[in-house]
């Protein structure tokens, strides 16, 4: 079996494997959250995986759009589809105002940058009376879709989400693979090169900037309409390092890299506790007990393991051996 | 006397308070900025060792009965050896590799100092006594002086001084200077460029632990004392560029400043103006007030 195949085949029983979810006893709300933060480190990788450029800034954009989309479904009463349409418009004017400052320098300073505009926007959000400061934006309705369709029921805001996130990440695989997303990844290998040629690079690195961040305002929407509300812990910076570990875990400029990488890290958090009853069980080491309590500290190490020793991720590591495997054959 | 409806001194006694958090913003982006300049990695975890400098001054008080003073020395060298430690251990492999796989290592680092020192002291503030010595205020005549304040705005700047002069006077500072340039060809000429890197790091870190042994008598030590310090250090990196020492100085204590005023004409802007000012010095000179980029 070619590896087109194989991709094909995996992305099929995903797709299955989610549509079935639910029905088969999955947790429809924890599999929603899993589906956004899954589109959110997708649209991430558009920027850092074919782009070349790390924005240490996507809480902002993620977060920013959650505030926006509850307030226009809480206060303005809006329908969820207006409500989603407008977070993502807002995390799309949030990219462009971040990127338009992210690309005035280069490498290292674009990423600080963009974390300082995103701590910016995390002490407005703080101070702002509707954001609800601490205790975040409550009790946001989920509403009927498009006056119709009654979300309140968690198995039809599920197929909803499915629809919206596959949607969003079919327009990713689009993007990459179009001559725009050409020119990403030559801008990423060589943007002196891409510069000579005649491309203006900075339309381009602004463009991709504002996709991703719309896609993450919707990821953040999504997210919103789905728990009912919005916090600033969406907002705080440690959120777009969540989003960097998933991206790197899974396999930075990989297609499938996100997607897994987001589903290892929030099962991880999630069962993190579990795990360390597990291991104080299997070692007696009482230690392990409190795990639970120290995701930062485990969060940490992965990041340490896997730039030291794992920069490829999950999937970069799978496609590898698929490719080695294949020459070893023809060899 | 007034000035713009704001009382004299307490207008002055702001502005000595932002001179007290510009001296830490200083030390901090100086470190960074020595650190990049000859390891091409940008340091994340300066926020994580300066609350350790901070929390390890609280520690020895509070186990060991050892004083501010002697803290004052011990701390920077306790974390300086941990700072040895990392660049051997984990720092030593990623040089050859893109920049942003330092920020994400340091990054891990961050998260695996304060999780270490947050499942052992939580999240709240640990109090620490001001020195006996330093205890009360002066009184200028038009202002109370917090004898401490004026004590860390001091001993910070004879520091980034004296960092200055070494960096930029000495034959140690030559080399170093040297190494930003061109790492191979100042080992060519037999100077041990891995030890000096080691020795950077070792330095930028006892830099920061320092700050923190300041800062732990002005704000609440806690193990997330680092964090939002960080990134406004790296607003200050970015507004100042990293190509100068002395501009890193003057950068940071300037901002200080800015900050204190703001604190008292428009209070609700005080935690956003250091990021603002980074917007207008993007627009106007987008490669910083002293930068010369790499």
């Amino acid at each position: 079996m070619n590896s087109k195949n194989l991709s094909a085949l995996g992305y099929g029983l995903l797709f299955v494997g989610l549509l079935a979810a639910p029905l088969l006893g999955a947790y429809p709300v924890f599999v929603m959250k899993l589906m956004c933060f899954a589109l959110f480190a997708a649209a991430f990788n558009l920027l850092l995986g074919y782009t070349g450029m790390l924005s240490f800034g996507h809480a902002a954009f993620l977060g920013g759009s959650a505030y926006v989309a509850g307030q226009s479904m809480k206060v303005w009463g809006f329908t969820p589809e207006v409500g989603l349409l407008l977070g993502t418009l807002s995390g799309a004017l949030l990219g462009l105002v971040v990127g338009f400052f992210a690309i005035r320098r280069a490498g290292i300073y674009s990423t600080m940058i963009t974390l300082a505009l995103a701590q910016m926007l995390f002490f407005i959000c703080l101070q702002m009376p509707f954001t609800g400061g601490e205790d975040g934006l409550q009790g946001v309705p989920r509403g009927k879709l498009f006056g119709l369709v009654d979300l309140q029921n968690d198995l039809v805001m599920y197929y909803v989400v499915l629809v919206v996130v596959v949607a969003a990440f079919l327009l990713i695989v689009r993007t990459v693979h179009s001559p725009y997303g050409q020119v990403l990844k030559a801008i990423k290998e060589n943007e002196p090169r891409a510069i000579s040629l005649g491309y203006d690079t900075n339309r381009f690195k602004l463009l991709a900037f504002v996709l991703s961040a719309a896609l993450s305002g919707l990821a953040g929407s999504l997210k919103t309409l789905v728990l009912g509300f919005a916090t600033l812990s969406d907002v705080h910076w440690t959120a777009s390092g969540h989003v960097v570990l998933m991206t790197l875990v899974g396999g930075l400029g990989t297609l499938s890299g996100p997607l897994v990488g987001s589903a290892v890290v929030v099962l991880l958090e999630n069962k993190l506790g579990e795990i360390g009853h597990f291991l104080a069980t299997l070692t007696s080491v009482e230690w392990f007990n409190t795990l639970g309590e120290s995701v930062t500290m485990v969060t940490g190490l992965i990041f340490v393991v896997c730039v030291l020793a794992f920069r490829r991720g999950i999937m970069g590591e799978i496609i590898a051996w698929l490719v080695r495997r294949k020459a070893d054959i023809k060899g | 006397m007034e000035i713009f409806g704001v009382s004299l001194p307490g207008l002055l006694s702001q502005l000595l308070l932002g001179l007290v958090n510009g001296s830490f913003y200083a030390i901090l982006s100086l470190g960074l900025a020595v650190i990049f300049g000859l390891l091409n990695v940008i340091n994340f975890a300066h926020g994580a060792l300066f609350m350790m400098g901070a929390v390890i001054t609280w520690m020895a008080m509070n186990y060991f009965g050892i004083n501010y003073w002697l803290m004052l020395v011990l701390a920077p060298l306790v974390v300086g050896v941990f700072g040895v430690v990392i660049e051997r251990l984990l720092l030593r492999w990623i040089y050859k590799l893109d920049h942003l796989y330092g920020l994400l290592l340091t990054l891990g680092l961050t998260l695996l100092i304060e999780g270490v020192f947050r499942s052992v002291y939580g999240v709240s503030g640990l109090g620490y006594d001001t020195p006996e010595l330093l205890e009360g205020a002066t009184n200028l005549g038009f202002m109370m002086m917090p004898n401490y304040r004026a004590w860390v705005v001091v001993a910070s700047i004879t520091v980034c001084i004296g960092t200055w002069y070494v960096i930029e006077k000495t034959k140690l500072g030559a080399y170093l200077r040297a190494g930003t340039e061109n790492p191979r060809l100042v080992e060519a000429f037999g100077v041990n460029v891995p030890l000096m890197i080691t020795l950077t790091y070792a330095f930028g870190a006892a830099l920061a632990a320092f700050a923190g042994v300041l800062a732990a008598p002005v704000y609440q030590v806690s193990p997330l004392m680092g964090q939002n310090l960080i990134i406004v250090v790296f607003a200050v990196v970015v507004i100042g560029g990293m190509g100068s020492i002395m501009g890193s100085i003057l950068t940071g204590l300037g901002l200080g400043i800015v900050e204190g005023f703001t604190k008292v004409f428009y209070p609700e802007a005080s935690s956003t103006v250091v990021f603002v000012i980074m917007v207008i010095v993007l627009l106007i000179r987008p490669a910083g007030l002293f930068g010369k980029e790499k």
